[in-house]
């Protein structure tokens, strides 16, 4: 046995692997698609608008809105609320209107 | 066949410290023979060893293998010339430590593409035949001096070259294991091999086993016999 | 053919090998250098599925919303306006929506209420999301109480609760009927929270969106496209504040890895000098050092994408739970859906490969073009 042959196996084994996560990725998205149908479905007969990703206050459940309690009133150009604020630019159509 | 005609060698060239090892040396070395280089530290023996091994090219001066100029090939040829015809066995030995002796052996003919098994098996047999079959799998710093150099001159065969050249091998050595070395030498030489040596041990300059031995002193040639 | 196959084999060998020789220092490589690729892969790969997912299933969200603003805060909005938008051409339907946050001190969590058209739900009765049936440990049978706005208590009987797996967009939903809602916080009939628009022709959405702007100027407007975009700027990987985070630890990466694999100790000088003196070429030394900073590289790539695609899709994500949870009493539990960017995948590929090899390689060739007889001076 050379020491290149269990290398070899090894870099077959996980470029073989690597292959597979696309398949296993490709295989999954159409496992999904019903519950993503679902989702979607469910979206549009509630008239969702956000993902519940930022549940931490009011002001950053949907941060595509604004309400009562939003930090971004007009526009999403305050960066001052962690983590939401930092990682949203303000939408184009918002910016100053010419 | 091998002929050297005017070959001069400089270091450090056109600089303050400029200095020229070689001054001029003709020379001409037989096929099948065994040849010492002799001379105190600095006269120039281990230079003309590397000139004539297409290890460095002479700054002036001809070289000539055979037929063939080889003082002005560029270095892949250079390289190509060398792996082919010469085999070199080093004052140090350098071995790589940390891989084993018997893939120390096997180094120079990895760019050639020759099959593993093969290699492995001609690699092994060099190894018996040198007495040293039984440390193939040792690392190289586990090995004695006198093991050492037998690793080393199993790879300066492994190629199959006409010429073996070694550089002061017995200054490494005890008396036991130099008679050893020059035990090997002669079978070298039974098989045809062209040996080329450098050394300033009487022990080695006075064997029957060597045929010539060329005395050089400041670079330059002072006897040849 | 086959001289060449031995002759890479050969060198493959030997490269294994002298990486075996300083084997502290390459599994020490390795490892630094997985787990790096392993983080990248897992914010890469994280932000493009989520973005992904956002932008499949939030493309039947509301086309229009228009909420009214006075001095310049959010406020209801009456119902006379639904009348002013309808009369609009191009408007297919608009209707109201009734929609708030419930704070609920026994979760301490807040709580998205809703109420829904389709189906309506009872007076009495709710409809509880995945986070919620966590938070409360809710049962369907169950009863949950609230302070109304006048102080007087509310009581919801617990319906059904929404499957867990459309968590995404559903954890902290709680659906209640419209007199329940009203009578919660106070809001009389013919106000709404906004309104939802939805438009014959999308072409003309933005044409509408002028219209609606321009009868009615105590309004802001809200398009899909804008919620969309959102979504699409959160997470976006160069923006993506872990990636800001990272970029130190990358950087340090960076330099310590040019340093590993550039600097050339005299112990490799001598070796590659070696080499050379029996008979190698310098290409074959340069192949030789190439191969080393594959092997290394390819191979820390190959182990840290697959973790990182087990991580983010088969394991949930975990690393990034804390960071992106906060405060959040209601993170929801979801599974995202594998959507990867094989663009991406090169790109990373690209820039963690080709980079560590290249830095092995130059100081090499440099090494490389020296004299083979310095090993006998």
């Amino acid at each position: 046995m050379r020491k290149s042959d269990p290398f070899l196996l090894l870099a077959a084994v996980l470029l073989a692997l690597f292959g597979a996560s696309f398949v296993d990725a490709a295989h999954e998205i159409g496992k999904a698609q019903a519950s993503l149908d679902a989702r979607a479905e469910m979206v549009e007969r509630l008239g969702l608008t956000d993902l519940v990703l930022f549940t931490e206050a009011r002001y950053t459940r949907h941060p595509s809105q604004a309400d009562l309690h939003s930090a971004f009133q007009d526009h999403p150009f305050a960066m001052d609320h962690f983590p939401s604020g930092s990682l949203l630019p303000p939408p184009l159509l918002k910016r100053p209107r010419s | 066949m091998i002929h050297l005609s005017d070959v001069r060698k400089a270091f450090n060239q056109g600089k303050s410290n400029e200095f020229w090892a070689l001054k001029g040396i003709d020379l001409s070395v037989r096929a099948g023979k065994v040849t010492v280089f002799r001379g105190p530290s600095g006269s120039g023996k281990t230079t003309l060893l590397t000139l004539v091994g297409c290890l460095a090219r002479p700054t002036s001066g001809r070289v000539r293998l055979r037929d063939r100029d080889i003082s002005g090939l560029p270095e892949r040829f250079l390289t190509d010339i060398r792996r082919s015809t010469f085999g070199f066995v080093f004052q140090q030995f350098n071995l790589l430590k940390g891989i084993s002796a018997i893939e120390n052996v096997m180094i120079p003919a990895y760019p050639l593409g020759r099959d593993r098994k093969e290699l492995s098996a001609r690699a092994h047999a060099l190894m018996e035949s040198l007495d040293i079959g039984p440390k193939a799998h040792s690392n190289a710093e586990w090995l004695s001096g006198g093991e050492a150099q037998r690793v080393a001159i199993a790879r300066a065969l492994i190629n199959d070259p006409e010429v073996v050249i070694a550089d002061e091998p017995t200054a490494n050595l005890d008396s036991e294991r130099s008679q050893q070395f020059l035990g090997i030498v002669e079978t070298l030489k039974a098989s045809g091999k062209t040996v080329l040596m450098t050394s300033h041990d009487p022990l080695v300059c006075d064997t029957a086993v060597v045929d010539h031995v060329v005395t050089l002193r400041d670079g330059q040639l002072v006897e040849t016999r | 053919m086959s001289v060449w196959l031995h002759k890479q084999r050969n060198l493959l060998d030997f490269t294994l090998s002298s990486l075996s020789r300083r084997r502290g220092k390459t599994l020490g490589m390795m490892a630094v250098y997985t787990a790096i690729v392993f983080v990248l892969a897992s914010v890469m790969l994280f932000a493009h599925a989520i973005r992904q997912e956002a932008a499949v299933v939030l493309a039947k969200s509301p086309e229009v919303l228009v909420q009214r603003m006075v001095a310049g805060r959010h406020d209801l909005i009456p119902a006379r306006h639904l009348d002013a938008i309808k009369a609009i051409r191009g408007v297919q339907s608009a209707e109201g929506r009734l929609w708030g946050y419930l704070f609920d001190p026994a979760a301490v969590a807040n709580y998205t209420l809703m109420v829904p058209t389709n189906p309506r739900i009872e007076p009495g009765m709710v409809v509880i999301g995945d986070g919620v049936v966590r938070v409360r440990s809710a049962d369907p049978g169950d009863l949950m109480s609230f302070r109304a706005h006048d102080g007087t208590l509310v009581q919801f009987k617990v319906d059904k609760a929404i499957g867990r797996d459309s968590a995404l967009v559903s954890a902290d939903l709680f659906l209640v009927s419209e007199d329940d809602f009203r009578r919660l916080f106070g809001i009389p009939a013919g106000l709404f929270t906004d309104l939802a628009i939805s438009v014959r022709n999308p072409r003309e959405v933005a044409k509408i969106a002028e219209k609606i702007d321009a009868a009615l100027p105590d309004t802001r407007i809200i398009l899909r496209d804008e919620i969309l975009r959102t979504y699409e700027s959160v997470f976006d990987w160069r923006e993506g504040m872990l990636l800001v985070l990272l970029a130190g630890s990358i950087l340090a990466f960076a330099i310590f890895s040019w340093e590993k694999a550039s600097g050339l100790s005299a112990e490799e000088r001598r070796e590659i000098g070696i080499l050379k003196a029996v008979g190698w070429e310098t290409g074959d030394v340069i192949r030789l050092k190439m191969q080393e900073g594959l092997v290394v590289s390819l191979s820390a790539f190959l182990i840290g994408y697959l973790l990182a695609y087990l991580h983010v899709f088969h394991f949930g994500a975990g690393l990034f739970e804390p960071v992106l949870k906060g405060w959040a009493v209601l993170y929801p539990k979801y599974r995202l859906t594998p959507f990867v960017d094989e663009l991406q995948v090169a790109t990373l590929f690209f820039f963690t490969v080709f980079p560590y090899t290249i830095a092995t390689v130059v100081p090499i060739w440099r090494a490389a073009i020296v004299d083979p007889d310095t090993v006998m001076r």
